[in-house]
């Protein structure tokens, strides 16, 4: 049994997605098995953290954002007038800022304590901040002013958002490596509210800065990555059509089943080459290092190792998957709206994938992702005919109405539930740890 | 230079709402830090518990306005927090026995009970949404103003107004009761000193003789009833969403670290502190600083040093500063 386990579960799991496909639609099934490819990602991204290292992050959803900001920024189409009105000159701002921070930085560590040191800092931060401000405030007036109904951002470099994946894998590493240097210091509980807080104010920062990418106003028709065609266009392609006429399928239905399975290779590869590179790393020296650490910390030191760096360097590589996924899913959904992130969806659902799936094991953290996100597409319409079994006999009315509107909170506790009883009865989860 | 409608201006716009906000971060921060200080684990599950709470009392209050029962100038919902306060203490009280209790018995690391309140979190968050849904609900009645800024204007002659909503008033006086109360309790009472002494050393309190299980029901039945509290005056003041709720989860740890985990005076401070810096920093001083400089001198913009979109950077920027330099907080709290 537990020789099998790995394949039984995953045989168990394909099962309810062709279950979903026979009963209720192929199209639906190859949906949820597209985000769950992308959810497994962010699973393992945040296994890497949790598992191999126990560091707590309850920013998720901040770094799945910045890849999907990457998206934003790599592939959208240029506009040049508004980068003109103002783009060099936000830079600039921004730089001033970032120069500020580091001067200050700087200055902390070599004046020596006292009075005199405070009176500097204050002095070059108030400074820094005006100067900031006075450099970056008519830029964003500027560039916001350029066709604000349809543009108003800065617009981005019009590359193929195959190339933004990459790139989103970077802004999150980037912006984990300044998380990393200020929190990993502090405790496990103290770690995740202040990653959790930092997730809100990057959402804060993509709703308000309208210049980067609208913030609410949203960013529509980002082009799709690489080999994946669109719906209409299959249906133009006269090749596509006489294969379809072959097979007697319906042309509509075929080619959003086609781009879906182009959707699913794609992401197939992307995960299929994570999990090789996390299994390798945690065979290796390396991965027995992170585990040494993770289960004890102050002999692991004692053993000369660094653990302020190699937790650096997890968080540094987990983040960097998030962000990859998050360049997935914009990708995929051709649209960045900030609204959207919201911390349950994309903080704490992933926790529950991990948790639930077997935090330190890869394959775990894969099965959770496929698992839960099946479980939260399907809840809803689960929740909706329980209730509406249960409702059958009541007369129409307020209470009625009521309850079959409330269907749609039946995922949060599910998963609550599932999360719990998963800690209560089997903590380590599916699929344990070896 | 008219230092007395500046003064006026600050007053209304800045020191009344920061004193009323504050007081409610103050009281769900108290219950934060009993948690953590008991249990050793910060509840991620606080802010819906307030939500539950405030939702438990929203009903009751519509109860009692459809049976025609008000009181008189104040807001029903004073009348129905009681009841509501009840029936979150039995949800709290029943989820403590049903997961908390199991985890204290096999002796988990903190870390994983931090886990099992995001599991807590899921449900009470799901249990409120299906009650009473998503939406906004306004259930404040009852006299709207303590004074008017018209009523003020035309008592002093001033051009600026200074408004008190009656909200505010009451959240300052509900919130000075509980934490007098509170610390009577704490420094009082035979149950408040076994708690301290728990929350000292557990192992020499069990030596003592104090009942860890009651104990811990005392600090759940507190952190409920103050989380109860805190939402209903919170909703009072602005609305009841429950995703706001969620959302005031972030302030309120702020100012429970801010303060020293496990410090209940940190805790107040740390909330008027937060409150403060949020309002400070995200107000636009346009109108205080007009009547401060001479005319000619007068700013143009708004004066504003972040959008108040930012109101939760600024929580976290003091949060963040604050751990780096002191780690356990401005009182010293504990770490576990």
């Amino acid at each position: 049994m537990t020789r099998n386990r790995t394949p039984l579960l995953f045989a168990a799991v394909a099962l309810l997605f062709l279950l979903t496909g026979m009963y209720q639609s192929w199209n639906l099934a190859l949906n949820i098995l597209t985000m769950a490819l992308i959810s497994s990602i962010m699973a393992l991204g945040v296994n890497m953290q949790w598992g191999y290292a126990g560091l707590f992050n309850t920013g998720v959803m901040g770094f799945v954002a910045l890849g999907g900001l990457a998206v934003v920024i790599m592939s959208s189409a240029p506009i040049p007038e508004a980068w003109a009105a103002g783009g060099p000159r936000l830079l600039a701002g921004l730089l001033t800022g970032a120069v500020t921070i580091a001067v200050a930085i700087f200055a902390w560590g070599r004046l020596p304590k006292g009075r005199m040191r405070n009176v500097v800092m204050a002095v070059l931060l108030v400074g820094g901040f005006v100067l900031y401000r006075g450099v970056f405030d008519p830029a964003v007036t500027a560039v916001e002013a350029f066709n604000p109904a349809t543009a108003g951002n800065i617009g981005g470099f019009g590359l193929p958002s195959l190339w933004a994946w990459p790139v989103g894998a970077l802004f999150a590493a980037i912006a984990a490596w300044a998380i990393g240097k200020t929190a990993l210091g502090l405790r496990s509980d103290y770690l995740a509210i202040a990653t959790l807080g930092i997730a809100e104010i990057i959402i804060a920062v993509m709703r308000n800065e309208d210049w980067l990418a609208r913030g609410v106003k949203n960013i529509i028709n980002l082009p799709r990555p690489w080999p994946v065609p669109y719906e209409v266009e299959l249906q133009k392609d006269p090749g596509f059509l006489g294969w379809v006429a072959n097979w007697g399928f319906d042309p509509a239905t075929a080619s959003s089943i086609v781009v879906k399975l182009i959707y699913i290779g794609l992401f197939g590869l992307v995960l299929a080459g994570l999990i090789w590179m996390s299994e390798m790393a945690l065979k290796s020296p390396w991965g027995r290092m992170m585990r040494a650490i993770r289960d004890n910390e102050v002999s692991a030191e004692a053993m000369g190792k660094d653990v302020t760096r190699r937790h650096l360097q997890i968080f540094i590589l987990g983040s960097a998957a998030l962000g990859l996924a998050g360049a997935m899913l914009t990708s995929m959904e051709g649209q960045l709206t900030p609204n959207s992130y919201i911390p349950l969806r994309f903080t704490f659902l992933v926790w529950v994938m991990v948790i639930v799936g077997g935090s330190g094991n890869n394959w775990g953290s894969v099965l959770g992702g496929f698992l839960i996100w099946w479980l939260w597409v399907m809840v809803e319409p689960m929740g909706q005919w329980l209730i509406g079994a249960v409702t059958a006999g009541m007369p129409d009315g307020a209470l009625k109405a009521h309850l079959l509107e409330s269907a749609a909170h039946m995922r949060f506790l599910t998963m609550g539930i599932v999360l719990l009883l998963v800690l209560r009865f089997s903590p380590r989860g599916l699929i344990p740890e070896k | 230079m008219d230092v007395l409608n500046a003064l006026v201006a600050f007053l209304n716009f800045v020191f009344v709402p920061a004193v009323a906000y504050g007081a409610q971060l103050a009281l769900g921060a108290l219950g934060v830090t009993l948690i953590y200080s008991i249990l050793r684990f910060s509840n991620f599950a606080h802010g819906d518990t307030m939500a539950f709470g405030t939702m438990a009392t929203i009903l009751f209050t519509w109860w009692f306005q459809s049976m025609g029962w008000h009181f008189g100038p104040l807001p029903t919902a004073l009348l129905a927090l009681p009841f509501g306060i009840v029936v979150t203490c039995a949800l709290v009280l029943g989820t403590d026995r049903m997961v908390y209790a199991y985890y204290r018995r096999t002796k988990a690391p903190p870390v994983i009970l931090v886990i099992v309140s995001m599991g807590v979190m899921f449900i009470m968050n799901a249990l409120t949404r299906f009650i009473i849904g998503v939406g906004e609900q306004n259930f404040a009645d009852g006299g709207r103003f303590l004074i008017s800024a018209g009523d003020f204007k035309a008592a002093t002659g001033l051009a600026e107004g200074l408004a008190i909503k009656s909200t505010q008033a009451i959240t300052v006086v509900v919130a000075l009761i509980c934490v007098g109360l509170l610390f009577w309790f704490l420094q009082k009472t035979r149950a408040g000193k076994s708690m301290r002494a728990y929350s000292d050393n557990e192992d020499l309190a069990l030596l003592s003789g104090i009942n860890p299980d009651r104990v811990v029901q005392i600090t759940w039945i507190i952190a409920a009833t103050l989380a109860t509290i805190a939402g209903v005056l919170y909703g009072l003041d602005k609305s009841f969403k429950p995703f706001t709720y969620f959302q005031l989860l972030l302030p309120i740890f702020a100012a429970a670290i801010v303060g020293g985990l496990g410090s209940p005076i940190g805790a107040i401070v740390g909330g008027f502190l937060i409150a403060f810096s949020e309002i400070m920093v995200t107000y636009a001083w346009k109108k205080v600083l007009g009547y401060l400089v001479p005319a000619d001198l007068a700013p143009e913009g708004l004066v504003q040093l972040m959008s108040t979109d930012y109101k939760l950077a600024v929580s976290f920027a003091i949060l963040i500063i604050v751990l780096l330099f002191m780690p356990t907080g401005l009182f010293k709290g504990k770490s576990v």
